[in-house]
């Protein structure tokens, strides 16, 4: 084998696996989009009931992802969960923000809805979101919707 | 009598115990003397570049086209799953998951100490069944550092290039059967995927496991042939043993970086 040509195809080979790599990365993962590395910050929002939300589920606005659930944890003081979410530093939020656990379509993932509200101060890093609905539980859905049900048949009666 | 056969037995599996952790210590010397002279690899870099361009570019072919198949399978079958769920459109992040965390790494893997680690041993055993590492000795050339170190390099450095060469190629296949072929959404294939798939999580995970593999195969490869018996019915034995205790070892290393790496999620 001539020694150029030895060269040249290992520069391609080298390239190529390089490129692959770049392709996967870019148009294959998320580097693209919000790099949610160490320009984030931190806020907290305690909720009765998280449902079947996890760990990195997304953080949306607007249907925009602003940011991921980093940890999940057990509020021993107020017997609820407390939702450590990382927010991307470009967005801030007002103090009066809702959080509440959503659902992507019928059986899709669960993630953090924020909705924001009119005050003029933002919430800073560490701080919590006052105002939160928890997760809807099927079971509970049905139940009361049985129990009113089962409240109209009887002054239907009456 | 049933006293002298039972001893005999337990003799045998002490022996079997000693021998194996005789050989794997003799191989990890073997790891150790490989990168301690591996200097000259990177100062002659000649060296290194035959070496890549025997097991990286010479594997490309093989791996390419089984990585656009097994991606064109994977869209075939997740296609015809997914179909009855409804959700057809998260057949980009089956494909990408599945070949970014597993199927490349390993299925490359395979392919690798197949077609690349088996050429070594025979190479090396050869090598020293017509004495020519002998001759480099009396030479003063180390035979490690000259012929070994060189091909462990060029493992280690060709095994992740090729193993992202797999993947790309997969999802490729992937897209040719699921979009252009099937019919599933476009946009919804590639925006799906861009958002399961995490570039630390997933695609650095498998560059990680790509490396581990190489630097598993090219050092069993290199040992077995290295270690051979100097004759045509030992480096026979020991490309055989290199290509099954390579994919062995692919395997139990793929179960046990998957454990650690993706637990939780």
């Amino acid at each position: 084998m001539e020694r150029s040509a030895l060269d040249l195809w290992v520069g391609l080979f080298v390239c190529a696996g390089l490129g692959a790599l770049l392709i996967l990365a870019m148009k294959v993962g998320n580097m693209t989009s919000i790099g949610l590395g160490n320009h984030t910050y931190i806020l907290y929002a305690n909720f009765d009931n998280i449902g079947g939300l996890k760990a990195r589920a997304p953080v949306k606005s607007a249907g925009v992802v602003v940011g991921r659930v980093a940890s999940i944890g057990f509020d021993n003081a107020r017997y609820n969960a407390r939702v450590e979410l990382s927010i991307d530093d470009r967005y801030k939020f007002p103090k009066d923000t809702t959080a509440s656990i959503l659902t992507s379509g019928l059986l899709g993932e669960q993630y953090v809805g924020l909705d924001a509200g009119g005050d003029s101060v933002n919430l800073g890093p560490g701080e919590a979101i006052k105002l939160t609905q928890s997760a809807v539980v099927l079971e509970k859905l049905i139940s009361q919707f049985l129990y009113s049900k089962a409240a109209e048949g009887d002054t239907a009666k009456k | 009598m049933f006293g002298r056969s039972a001893i005999v037995n337990i003799r045998s599996i002490g022996h079997h115990t000693v021998d194996a952790v005789r050989r794997f210590g003799y191989a990890s010397r073997f790891l150790a003397l490989t990168i301690a002279g591996s200097g000259a690899s990177f100062r002659r870099l000649r060296l290194l570049i035959r070496e890549l361009y025997f097991t990286g570019v010479l594997s490309l072919i093989i791996v390419l086209v089984s990585g656009l198949f097994v991606g064109m399978v994977l869209g075939l079958q997740g296609y015809h799953t997914l179909q009855t769920y409804g959700s057809e459109s998260a057949l980009g992040v089956l494909v990408a998951l599945s070949l970014v965390r597993e199927l490349g790494p390993v299925v490359s893997g395979l392919l690798f100490a197949s077609r690349a680690g088996s050429a070594m041993t025979a190479e090396i055993g050869l090598m020293k069944a017509t004495e020519q590492l002998a001759a480099m000795e009396m030479m003063a050339v180390d035979p490690i550092s000259r012929v070994v170190a060189p091909r462990f390099w060029a493992g280690v450095i060709s095994m992740p290039l090729l193993a992202a060469l797999f993947s790309a190629m997969g999802i490729f296949g992937g897209y040719l059967v699921g979009v252009v072929l099937i019919g599933v959404d476009e946009g919804s294939f590639w925006s799906q995927m861009n958002a399961a798939v995490d570039f630390r999580n997933d695609i650095l995970n498998g560059v990680v496991k790509s490396f581990v593999f190489g630097v598993a195969v090219t050092w069993i490869s290199l040992f077995e042939g290295y270690d051979a018996p100097p004759t045509a019915e030992g480096v026979s034995g020991a490309t055989t043993r290199t290509v099954v205790t390579s994919s062995l070892a692919i395997l139990g290393l793929d179960f046990l970086l998957t454990s650690f790496m993706f637990r939780g999620f």
